[in-house]
């Protein structure tokens, strides 16, 4: 991408501090994911009988939990499993509605099949879906990400079914088809491309949601392995303690606002961008 | 007239329509015949819904018709597979009316000019490639650095010089120009006009033009078919057309040509009424309801093309 691409996907953030905020929120996030061993100031597995429970002090920053382990160090090492749940999410998503919804759209009839087995899915709230499947799959860090990810696969099919319809009667498909271009051709040559842009933007509201879906089923004990720093496992081992160190609820459960905020803002500035209704309203190419 | 070079006869097409659950068959074209001759221009005129645009997607399989036939040199191009059918996806191309909707706005203006050469293999690496589109664009008009361009940086007219670059490459026989010039303003109409005229000349090529606006059709073509609800009415060479219409409906279309002096306005041809439904067909003559010649025959009989005097043009009407 040349500097004037750059400078046109900037236009929206710049013209939007808050969501220049929120870009800075996950570029924090993913450089705490990648560097946790030399920012987090403690083990996160550290047990510390004699300091438990500690309040946030010069010592432990986000103070520390009944086992006496530092809160910070937790929650820098959960940005991990959070990118991880998300990436794994998104891509989950996108590996099955991608072919799903682009199929739908060029074989009728076989969308309509698979377009009501969604409709299906959709039927359930996404939260009771995944629990669902994790008592049938059982709790892990992977099933998760397929529990949550079958949530929201279904709205991201949708999506990519409706602009596949769309962009199947335009006449440049049209043309393509007239000298004899087959399903292969205008899937890779017409589709896919006109799809990232709109994808780019459900990625960032699925990750969001990701965030919070994980959150829920670690709180519930059917997520990742309780040892495992994560902020929906630091919230449920610490529920107990809500009156004596609510600074244990406090932090994890601020991680995840904050996430799920920024990347709700990013998503926005992005849905901006590629919108272009929006477009000029930035400055943007016409 | 040598040999035709494409041949339709007898077309039919049609489209099946739901109106309030109800299931209907709308004939978008029925029974059409037209021939092609090499080097020659054949416009097709009519207003909108009168199946001219089907015709041209037929044409090139965009649409498959329910009768009749197409020949292209004579080998049915319906029937063709493999081979035959590369051949004819190479030789019978189009150029489509929109040229803002008609290029993928995320490819480069080189891929799309590129791109039936791409699908049918046809350059022999990426230096012959990049030699052919360069030709081509300079062919049309247009730098070739214009192929690393996106549509987004062109004006209509250059989008539109695009479409048709697209069109010529390869080598094609034929082009099937679906209202190349309705969507361009009036000034870039004309020089889009041109080009076209121009490469006829240079490469040969024999050409389909569909157009509802029979000034532009005069003016471009050698012979005209006139369309109307599915059917050809009135077949002839263009000057006939426009300087000694003997339908009925081609007086209509000619008196609504805007003219600079009202004294020369067409009387008696002013019609009235709209087109009737097309689901819904009367049984005699389509025209009938708007015809200023009506007769009671034409509501029960359906007018055939036949010859006329005094110069044996083609009308269907039977008051002529």
């Amino acid at each position: 991408m040349n500097r004037d691409g750059i400078a046109l996907w900037l236009t929206p953030f710049v013209a939007r501090p808050i969501a220049l905020i929120g870009l800075c929120v996950l570029l924090a996030m993913v450089i705490a994911a990648a560097f946790a061993p030399w920012l987090a100031p403690y083990n996160p597995y550290a047990i510390d009988p004699i300091s438990r429970l500690m309040p946030p002090d010069a010592v432990h920053w986000f103070g520390t939990d009944q086992f006496g382990r530092d809160t910070l160090s937790r929650a820098i090492y959960s940005a991990r499993m959070a990118l991880l749940i998300g990436a794994g999410v998104v891509f989950f998503a996108l590996i099955t509605g991608i072919p799903i919804g682009v199929l739908s759209a060029l074989f009728p009839r076989l969308g309509h099949v698979l377009m009501r087995m969604v409709d299906v899915l959709m039927a359930f709230p996404s939260l009771l879906l995944a629990l669902g499947l994790i008592v049938i799959l059982g709790p892990s860090v992977a099933n998760s990400i397929i529990a949550i990810g079958a949530g929201y696969m279904t709205t991201t099919t949708r999506i990519i079914y409706g602009l596949a319809l769309r962009l199947r009667a335009e006449t440049y498909v049209e043309a393509s088809r007239s000298m004899g271009s087959g399903t292969w051709w205008l899937v890779i040559k017409h589709i896919l491309p006109n799809l990232i842009s709109p994808l780019l933007v459900q990625a960032s509201f699925v990750f969001a949601f990701a965030q919070l879906g994980a959150a829920s089923l670690d709180f519930l004990g059917l997520g990742a392995p309780p040892d495992i720093p994560s902020w929906g496992n630091m919230l449920a081992e610490s529920r107990t303690f809500i009156t004596r160190a609510p600074w244990l609820l406090f932090f994890p459960g601020m991680m995840i606002v904050l996430t799920a905020f920024s990347l709700n803002l990013v998503g926005d500035a992005l849905r901006d961008r590629l919108d272009p209704r929006f477009r000029n309203a930035f400055g943007g190419e016409g | 007239m040598s040999e035709p070079i494409l041949q339709v006869s007898d077309l039919k097409t049609s489209f099946s329509v739901k109106r309030s659950g109800r299931k209907y068959s709308l004939k978008a074209v029925d029974g059409v015949s037209l021939s092609l001759s090499a080097g020659e221009v054949l416009g097709i005129v009519g207003e909108s819904g009168c199946g001219k645009t089907t015709v041209g997607r037929s044409i090139v399989r965009l649409v498959q018709p329910d009768g009749g036939a197409i020949r292209f040199k004579g080998a049915d191009v319906l029937a063709a597979s493999g081979s035959a059918l590369r051949d004819m996806r190479l030789n019978l191309r189009m150029v489509f009316q929109d040229p803002y909707a008609s290029l993928n706005p995320r490819r480069s203006i080189g891929d799309s000019v590129a791109e039936a050469g791409d699908i049918n293999k046809v350059f022999k690496n990426r230096a012959d490639r990049a030699t052919r589109i360069a030709e081509t664009l300079t062919a049309v008009g247009l730098e070739p650095s214009f192929a690393a361009r996106y549509p987004h940086e062109l004006s209509g007219g250059q989008r539109q010089r695009a479409g048709i670059a697209r069109a010529i490459l390869p080598a094609p026989a034929v082009i099937i120009a679906d209202e190349p010039v309705s969507a361009l303003d009036v000034s870039v109409q004309a020089q889009v006009l041109n080009l076209m005229m121009d490469l006829r000349e240079r490469l040969g090529l024999s050409m389909l033009f569909i157009s509802h606006d029979i000034g532009v059709i005069g003016q471009i073509s050698d012979r005209v078919a006139v369309m109307y609800m599915g059917r050809v009415v009135e077949l002839s060479d263009a000057r006939g057309i426009v300087d000694r219409s003997a339908h009925p409906y081609t007086r209509a279309l000619m008196a609504a040509v805007p003219k600079p002096d009202p004294s020369q306005r067409i009387a008696g041809a002013i019609e009235t009424g709209e087109p009737p439904s097309q689901l819904n067909r009367p049984v005699g003559c389509a025209y009938a309801a708007r015809c200023p010649l009506v007769s009671d025959r034409c509501r029960v009989e359906v007018p055939e093309l036949r010859p006329i005097a005094p110069d044996n043009r083609l009308a269907a009407c039977h008051n002529l």
